[in-house]
């Protein structure tokens, strides 16, 4: 029997979450004894060729690639594990949600003390997404079926989490894994 | 006009007895006089009466009725309960827009006007409503509202809008307001004919201890809807340790739908009175406070002077009624319009001059309430029910009503019924049987004990109104074929996110979701793991709130989820791709489209 595949995805984060999956060290030896990793920034695997059981969620959405690529991930994927307090509640990328686009840009590229643009020239290249009026946690745009908090979540939240759903166990972490105080 | 203001704010001070407690009453002063209470002012007054300034913010933010930028000469509150809605409020509110030229929350650049929304003012049997400064105006419609503004403008006072005065008392020039009683069904306790002083002789007859005897005989419960018993909590009040206590009076009838307590302060004005005296002589008290909601401060005069009448008469002050050693005295303590005040520790923080902040408890107000004391707050309508019971006796009151719930009940109707208004019912009566009494036997729903009680479904007419079955403060809202209940749950949970105290996150943040996900079931975007959700986010907010706003806040949905599941399953959609239905990727780049000037390389 072919092993089941865990696919992991970066959105409007910052990268933490994902350095923490490498937090769980050499367990990761452990983990591709029972898992294949599919598509995820680790291998650089871009497309989904075949299902997977598992699809790890980093950040929110500020733009419409996010929301393209998480929507890709809960065609793709059983199960949807938001990783991260930005995937469950938007984090720092949404505390913009209370200023206007425009002047989010504006303060950014323009008017910013630290920012030198002569042109007043504020990047628009059809390569570049449209952002989202606001910055959403992903359960807002696709089903989320687990939550993990944290900023970021420990390795061992995470290697918790995979092991009791591989075990086809339910996801009861100890409290000390989700406390923060 | 900074000179103007440090006289006034120094004057109304020293009248308040430059007493902090007081904040309430030097607040709307201060508010009347310049229509505002400027971050000026509220430093005066912080020096004024010693205290932080942050305590006076605190009270001029909390309050709906205090407002630090200026507001217009008229003050125009517009009705927005769901009553009023189906009413007609729409229309009356696009006329005040029209005629005014500006949008709600707004005032006309004359400084002439201001414009606001309300929520229930305790009106829903003459909406749609409004108040107007102090004034209560009734049965709007727009072309009615368009000449009372015009009236206005071209100098009229707001009394002169008062051109038929309603019924009763509310022809009394003391309060002369086109507000109507509607008076449909007279009972035995508050509106049978009653002699001022028979039932306050007879109780200062007995030794305090058996007026509580007495009181628990007749069974009383507390008619604001809890259902404590009367005689317990008096009981608890005189035994709890202090030299002065206090007697509350809660009229700060605030439930939307609720409207019996309008009518008790001017129709039986006395026997409130006389129920706070006896409840004084009874728990050992020499003061008492009547906290009146700011929406009924057209009353505030017409009661002073009932308790003036009543001090000529010996009936309050030293040795009340004759009876020596017993001093007593009350006065009414004016409120600015919070909803949450009605809950009793939030009314006392109120009276304290505070935010209407709620306490924890324990210690409940019978050992620690008012600045400190061992107070009881009762009902209005507990106190009037206190006079009968001395008049007739407890027996007498208990052979009314039902088992577990004595006496009569005060119903005020509204909505799609033939007859809205007031009813005196003994307790035990049947849905269906006061539904067929008011003319609302059609109805498809009914509303018991307003926002905060339960959604009854017609399969459940049969049950009976009481405490241990369907318990109400006395709102019942009905109705009729076509209304849509779930729209008039999210009405009800609008409510409750603009009159949360904002203290506790569950109640604070948790009644906004559960809105927004009603409201997404209700627009056909939803499924149901949306049922799911708010079924435990209703929970959540219920167990984890810290006081009975936050703890009921969600029965809007819980008991249409009850008692209307159809509604809610018949709207949910399949949703085998397990994307969120709401979520709608176009509305979401309006702003960046528009900054681009270009369309999505995604979707």
């Amino acid at each position: 029997m072919s092993k089941p595949k865990v696919a992991t995805a970066a959105l409007s984060g910052c990268f933490g979450c994902h350095m923490s999956i490498l937090d769980i060290d050499e367990r990761i030896l452990d983990l591709i004894e029972v898992v294949d990793f599919h598509k995820s920034p680790i291998n650089d695997i871009k497309t989904f060729t075949e299902r997977c059981a598992i699809g790890i969620i980093e950040g929110g959405c500020c733009n419409e690639e996010n929301v393209a690529v998480l929507q890709d991930f809960r065609k793709n994927c059983d199960i949807l594990i938001s990783f991260g307090d930005c995937a469950t509640m938007g984090g720092v990328p949404a505390l913009r949600n209370g200023i206007p686009l425009k002047e989010c840009l504006d303060e950014a590229y323009i008017d910013g003390p630290t920012v030198h643009n002569p042109n007043k020239v504020v990047p628009n290249d059809r390569e570049l997404p449209l952002l989202l009026n606001k910055v959403r946690p992903c359960q807002e745009i696709v089903k989320i079926d687990y939550s993990l908090p944290g900023c970021p979540p420990s390795a061992d939240t995470l290697w918790e989490a995979l092991n009791a759903l591989l075990a086809d166990k339910p996801v009861d972490l100890p409290y000390e894994l989700i406390k923060f105080d | 006009m900074s000179q103007n203001l440090e006289t006034f704010v120094k004057h109304v001070c020293r009248e308040n007895g430059n007493d902090a407690g007081r904040m309430m009453d030097i607040c709307r002063a201060v508010q009347a006089e310049f229509r505002c209470v400027s971050p000026e002012a509220m430093t005066l007054i912080a020096q004024e009466c010693n205290c932080d300034r942050s305590q006076v913010e605190g009270v001029v933010s909390f309050y709906h009725f205090f407002s630090t930028k200026k507001q217009g000469e008229v003050v125009i509150w517009l009705c927005d309960d769901v009553i009023d809605e189906m009413k007609g409020s729409a229309d009356v509110a696009e006329a005040l827009k029209q005629e005014l030229g500006v949008d709600f929350g707004q005032t006309t650049t004359d400084g002439k006007f201001t414009l606001g929304w309300t929520p229930c003012m305790g009106l829903p049997d003459q909406a749609p409503a409004a108040m107007i400064n102090e004034e209560l105006v009734t049965n709007l419609t727009g072309d009615k509202i368009r000449e009372m503004v015009r009236e206005l403008r071209a100098g009229a006072s707001v009394k002169d809008l008062v051109k038929v005065p309603g019924d009763g008392m509310n022809a009394d020039p003391r309060l002369n307001t086109m507000v109507s009683n509607n008076i449909r069904v007279k009972g035995p306790v508050i509106f049978a004919d009653i002699e001022n002083a028979v039932g306050l002789k007879a109780a200062l007859a007995k030794t305090p201890e058996e007026v509580i005897e007495e009181v628990k005989t007749s069974g009383l419960r507390g008619r604001g809807g809890a259902g404590f018993s009367t005689g317990l909590k008096w009981m608890f009040t005189r035994g709890a340790e202090g030299e002065q206590k206090y007697i509350m009076c809660n009229a700060d009838e605030g439930e939307p739908g609720t409207f019996k307590d309008r009518i008790i302060l001017t129709e039986c004005a006395d026997m409130v009175f006389e129920g706070m005296t006896i409840a004084g002589y009874a728990i050992g008290s020499t003061e008492g406070v009547l906290y009146l909601r700011g929406e009924y401060a057209y009353m505030k005069e017409y009661l002073d002077s009932v308790l003036e009448e009543r001090r000529d008469a010996g009936l309050l002050g030293k040795n009340v009624a004759g009876k020596e050693g017993f001093d007593y005295d009350i006065r009414v303590q004016l409120g600015a319009g919070a909803y949450v005040c009605g809950e009793e520790s939030a009314l006392i923080s109120s009276c304290e001059g505070t935010r209407g902040d709620v306490k924890t408890r324990p210690p409940y107000p019978a050992q620690k309430g008012y600045k400190g004391k061992p107070t009881s707050v009762n009902n209005v309508e507990t106190f009037a029910s206190v006079n009968r019971i001395f008049v007739n006796s407890g027996q007498w009151f208990s052979a009314t009503g039902s088992c577990g719930s004595s006496g009569t009940k005060l119903l005020s109707v509204s909505g799609d019924c033939k007859r809205p208004g007031i009813y005196e019912v003994p307790f035990g009566m049947k849905l269906i049987d006061f539904l067929k009494m008011c003319g609302g036997e059609d109805a498809i729903a009914v509303q018991v004990g307003g926002p905060s009680g339960e959604l009854v479904n017609p399969d459940a007419f049969g049950r009976s109104i009481e405490y241990d079955d369907l318990a109400t403060g006395g709102s019942m809202m009905v109705f009729g074929p076509g209304r849509d209940v779930l729209k008039v749950a999210s009405k009800f949970l609008e409510f409750f996110v603009e009159e949360s105290c904002g203290y506790c996150t569950p109640c604070r943040a948790g009644n906004v979701f559960i809105k927004e996900r009603l409201d997404r079931i209700i627009d056909g975007k939803g499924d149901k793991d949306d049922i799911a959700y708010l079924e435990q986010l209703c929970n959540t907010v219920k167990v984890t709130s810290r006081c009975g706003l936050g703890q009921t806040s969600p029965n809007p949905v819980t008991s249409t989820l009850k008692n209307f599941r159809g509604e809610y399953e018949s709207r949910i959609q399949e949703n085998p791709d397990r994307m969120e239905l709401s979520f709608d990727i176009n509305a979401e780049l309006t702003e960046a489209a528009a900054i681009t000037g270009r369309m999505s390389e995604h979707f």
